[in-house]
């Protein structure tokens, strides 16, 4: 049978993890801009979806249910918590918790009380718009490799991206190596508990750890690492002045977007001078370091795609927030079955294209034995 | 290629220079062996090819060191890193990346070489060191060996002119260190590259050498052609002790060699016998059925053993074949997960860690994590107190063992032999009836290594019973009366030195495979048949 050449399906492999980060922020600026539990519950099965159908068989990629569970424990703790002290007299009335008469110093807490229909009902939408946040960022930490997403920050960002890479790789020989000293320990039936033990078992892995680090760092002295960045001490202060600023002006920026009450001065002109300020930073720091990345991840239309449905639920969901708030924060007062609104509803939709716009990820038996496979086709 | 111009290094905290005048001129191509015993400048020496002596370890460093035609007065080690590639020790401790495949990238990137280059010269030193089955696979999950080739590998990719490896095969078992071997002589033969390689292990690597380069201790460097060198007093492996023997001229530097000019010798000792070890005495730990498993993983499988007072057992196998597994569970302190182990009655893994060390003593392949305090003689004492001994015992024990060390030593700063004895001292001062110690012999050159062997056949002649793990067949041969072989957690082979260890190629230790169908194992054996001194 001949095969069909108008559309192949792309070759698997492994997506720029930028691109599967954008479209988890995008999903999740949509989450943050809506409580209802309609809408929340279609945009965590989309994110559910996509991660089912395009993760790979690394072991981050098995987290995602870490994050399900992380986030019904926010609902519950929130529904709890709620319950607990935020009692309120008006609405459907549930059940009473006997209430605890506070010190007068804590005036304003109430502990306990009646809890009404609404008031858990509040707390279970707040918790659920956290918990698809989180959803969120567990899927992209699925999807993307995050040793790979760390090689694609900047370059002037590289030795702080290859220090957190060095430290992933010692906290698991810190902890075999306590093992190690501690099951040495008995060999020696040294009596000493406490205060003592503990020097003990600390002294001979912390002179481990420090050798090792040597060992490290002489290694990669000797293989050119931070090689040709001598920089001039002066450009050096204006890349970290730069950043450091920018930094700064960002948070400021954040801060008054999020908050109505603040100057306007502070929102949009602070988070664009910020932007500005550490993107020229990291550009002066990037020109003095001369490397080069081995396999880099490629942008291609794929990573564009991806990308585009999360910028574009992202923006069509702040549209219709601006246009219509009601329709993405149901009434609690009086309560009403929640609706379900059609424009947002298909921007989260547009959330799940990238199940079948990303390429398939490559999986290790494919790269171990490609010629078994062969064989048994 | 490599140039030492009068170059003396003297480290910050001392007064005596650990290299002093140094001249030294080694072409292209050579694959030069560095010998000496431990302390005697070999890491200094290696240190100062690529800068890391003095630019990263400190210290003073006068006259100059040329390589390629760089001065690594002005060159620190990253701006040698296209010329020189190093691989320490542990490879594992050098990685920097956790898969093959980024490791050999690594450097190339830091000498920001373009993407298809970087991809092509991955796949060539895939192929040259045999990784390319492993390409993907985590570094940490590699074998010994595999791990020494990535290391190898992850250098090499940079077209390193010269290649400097400090001991690569003290951790490896003989048929692992034979293919790191395999793959370093076909960089010399077909690349060109210059080797300069420390070794304890001479029997395994001086038939490849083109040099040997001798440090005495005194700070200076001999440099010679191999015949030249083992002509006179340099450690030797045991066929140049066999050839210095029976006075052959050349003296033979590897098996072929010897072989071809053994026939008068064999034609002597025909006949003869080498001196059989004490008899075995009673029955001091008997096992039966042992399994150890870590989840699926089974490390060892029913295993029986059974250890006589008065023997030294060697425990051979491959990197991963149970022995320590096998050790730590006959001890009592490792899982068990089944069989009985009894000594004097006693299973050392029921009751305390205290009862556990009065019937077995095990020093465990890092011997460093059972010391933690400032010096030798608070460590002494400490042991004397835990053990409920009057003061002064370890003390006396390990002066037995090892005497003239300097008890204000701090323990981290003896040397190997040295670390090795104060821990057997400690483990000692219980007086246990069975010692087992996990490879001992890593790291130890020549002359601590036959220190070790007398000290074991002395603690098996005061009635202990002595199981020692190891890689090194030429230790075996002069230590053990009887070998056991594990492969995945089973016994292969068990029997007297001379049954196993002749019938194996592997295991065969190098007079043996001169004198070979005769039954002698050492040089010392033959030396006392042919009643001339070794």
């Amino acid at each position: 049978m001949a095969p069909d050449m108008s559309w192949t399906e792309p070759l698997p492999r492994a997506l720029h993890p930028m691109a599967w980060w954008l479209w988890a922020l995008g999903l999740a600026t949509a989450a943050s801009r809506t409580t209802n539990p309609l809408l929340i519950a279609v945009l965590v099965a989309v994110v559910g979806y996509v991660v089912v159908c395009r993760r790979g068989d690394a072991p981050w990629a098995r987290a995602f249910s870490a994050y399900l569970i992380l986030g019904l424990l926010v609902i519950a703790l929130r529904v709890v918590f709620n319950a607990l002290i935020g009692a309120s007299d008006d609405g459907h009335q549930l059940f009473a918790l006997p209430s605890v008469a506070l010190p007068g110093w804590a005036k304003g807490i109430d502990l306990g009380g009646a809890v009404t229909a609404e008031q858990v009902l509040a707390a279970v939408y707040e918790g659920l718009r956290l918990a698809a946040l989180i959803c969120c960022v567990g899927a992209a930490n699925a999807l993307a490799n995050p040793k790979r997403a760390l090689r694609s920050l900047p370059p002037a960002l590289y030795e702080i991206g290859s220090a957190v890479v060095v430290a992933l790789t010692l906290a698991p020989q810190l902890v075999e190596s306590v093992l190690r000293v501690r099951r040495a320990r008995r060999l020696r039936a040294a009596p000493g508990k406490g205060l003592r033990n503990l020097r003990a078992i600390a002294m001979p892995v912390l002179e481990d750890a420090l050798s090792r680090s040597l060992q490290l760092a002489a290694a990669m002295d000797s293989r050119g690492y931070g090689r040709s960045n001598g920089a001039p001490q002066g450009l050096r202060r204006t890349t970290s002045a730069f950043v450091l600023t920018g930094l700064l002006a960002l948070c400021l920026g954040l801060y008054g977007l999020l908050d109505g009450t603040a100057p306007p001065l502070v929102g949009l002109p602070a988070l664009t001078a910020g932007l500005v300020l550490s993107g020229a930073g990291l550009a002066i720091g990037g020109r003095r370091v001369r490397r080069s990345t081995y396999r880099p991840d490629p942008w291609r239309r794929a990573e564009w795609a991806v990308g585009g449905c999360g910028v574009v639920c992202a923006g069509v969901m702040l549209v219709a927030g601006s246009y219509d708030p009601l329709l993405l924060h149901p009434s609690l007062y009086p309560l009403v079955w929640p609706d379900l609104p059609l424009l947002p509803l298909m921007a989260i939709l547009v959330g799940v294209l990238p199940a079948w716009l990303a390429p398939r990820p490559v999986r290790a038996a494919a790269r171990r034995a490609p010629q078994l496979q062969a064989a048994a086709a | 290629m490599i140039r030492l111009e009068h170059v003396s290094v003297t480290y910050p905290d001392s007064v005596v220079p650990v290299l002093r005048d140094v001249d030294l001129r080694l072409p292209e191509g050579e694959l030069c062996l560095v010998l000496g015993r431990t302390g005697a400048g070999k890491s200094t020496l290696l240190g100062t090819v690529n800068g890391l002596v003095p630019h990263f370890t400190g210290g003073l460093l006068s006259g100059r060191v040329l390589v390629d035609g760089r001065d690594t007065r002005t060159h620190p080690p990253r701006e040698l890193a296209d010329v020189v590639g190093v691989v320490g020790q542990d490879p594992l401790a050098g990685f920097v990346t956790d898969t093959v495949e980024e490791e050999l990238a690594y450097a190339m990137e830091q000498l920001a070489l373009p993407a298809d280059v970087m991809r092509k010269r991955v796949e060539e030193a895939l192929d040259l060191l045999g990784l390319a089955e492993l390409r993907s696979r985590p570094l940490r999950d590699l074998s010994g060996g595999e791990q020494q080739r990535a290391a190898i590998g992850a250098v090499l990719t940079c077209h390193p002119r010269v290649l400097v490896l400090d001991e690569p095969t003290s951790a490896l078992d003989p048929t692992a260190a034979e293919e790191v071997l395999a793959a370093v002589t076909r960089l010399v033969h077909d690349l060109g590259v210059t080797v300069l390689m420390a070794e304890h292990r001479l029997e395994r690597v001086l038939q490849y050498a083109d040099r040997v380069l001798y440090l005495p201790g005194d700070g200076t460097v001999r440099s010679g052609l191999p015949a030249a060198m083992m002509a006179h007093d340099v450690p030797a492996p045991p066929v140049v002790e066999l050839g210095r023997l029976a006075g052959w001229d050349p003296v033979p530097l590897s098996v072929r060699d010897a072989r071809r000019q053994a026939g008068p010798l064999r034609e002597r000792l025909r006949g003869r016998r080498p001196a059989a070890f004490a008899s075995a005495g009673p029955v001091a730990l008997r096992a039966r059925d042992v399994v150890v498993r870590y989840g699926d993983v089974i490390a060892v499988r029913q295993v029986d053993l059974d250890l006589a007072a008065g023997q030294v057992c060697a425990l051979m196998g491959r990197n991963g074949a149970g022995k320590s597994s096998l050790l730590w569970a006959l001890q009592g302190s490792g899982r068990r997960a089944g069989g009985t182990v009894e000594v004097d009655g006693q299973d050392p893994a029921v009751g305390s860690s205290a009862q556990a060390r009065a019937l077995v003593g095990l020093v465990p392949q890092s011997a460093a994590d059972l010391l933690y305090l400032e010096t030798v003689d608070a460590e002494l004492v400490q042991a004397d107190t835990e053990s409920r001994r009057p003061e002064g015992t370890t003390a006396a024990l390990l002066e037995q063992l090892l005497p003239g060390i300097d008890r204000d030593t701090h323990p981290r700063d003896l040397s190997e032999g040295q670390r090795l004895a104060l821990v057997l001292a400690v483990q000692l001062v219980s007086s246990p009836r069975v010692v087992l110690l996990d490879e001992p012999t890593r790291g130890l050159d020549y002359r601590a290594k036959a220190r070790l062997a007398a000290v074991l056949r002395r603690l098996a002649t005061e009635g202990k019973a002595v199981v020692v793990s190891t890689h090194d067949v030429e230790f075996v041969a002069t230590a053990a009366d009887r070998v056991v072989v594990l492969a995945e957690g089973e016994v292969v082979a068990d029997g007297s030195t001379a049954d196993v260890v002749l019938s194996s190629p592997t295991f065969a230790p190098q007079v043996a495979k001169v004198l070979n169908p005769l039954p002698w194992l050492t040089v010392g054996d033959v030396a006392t048949a042919l009643d001339v001194p070794a």
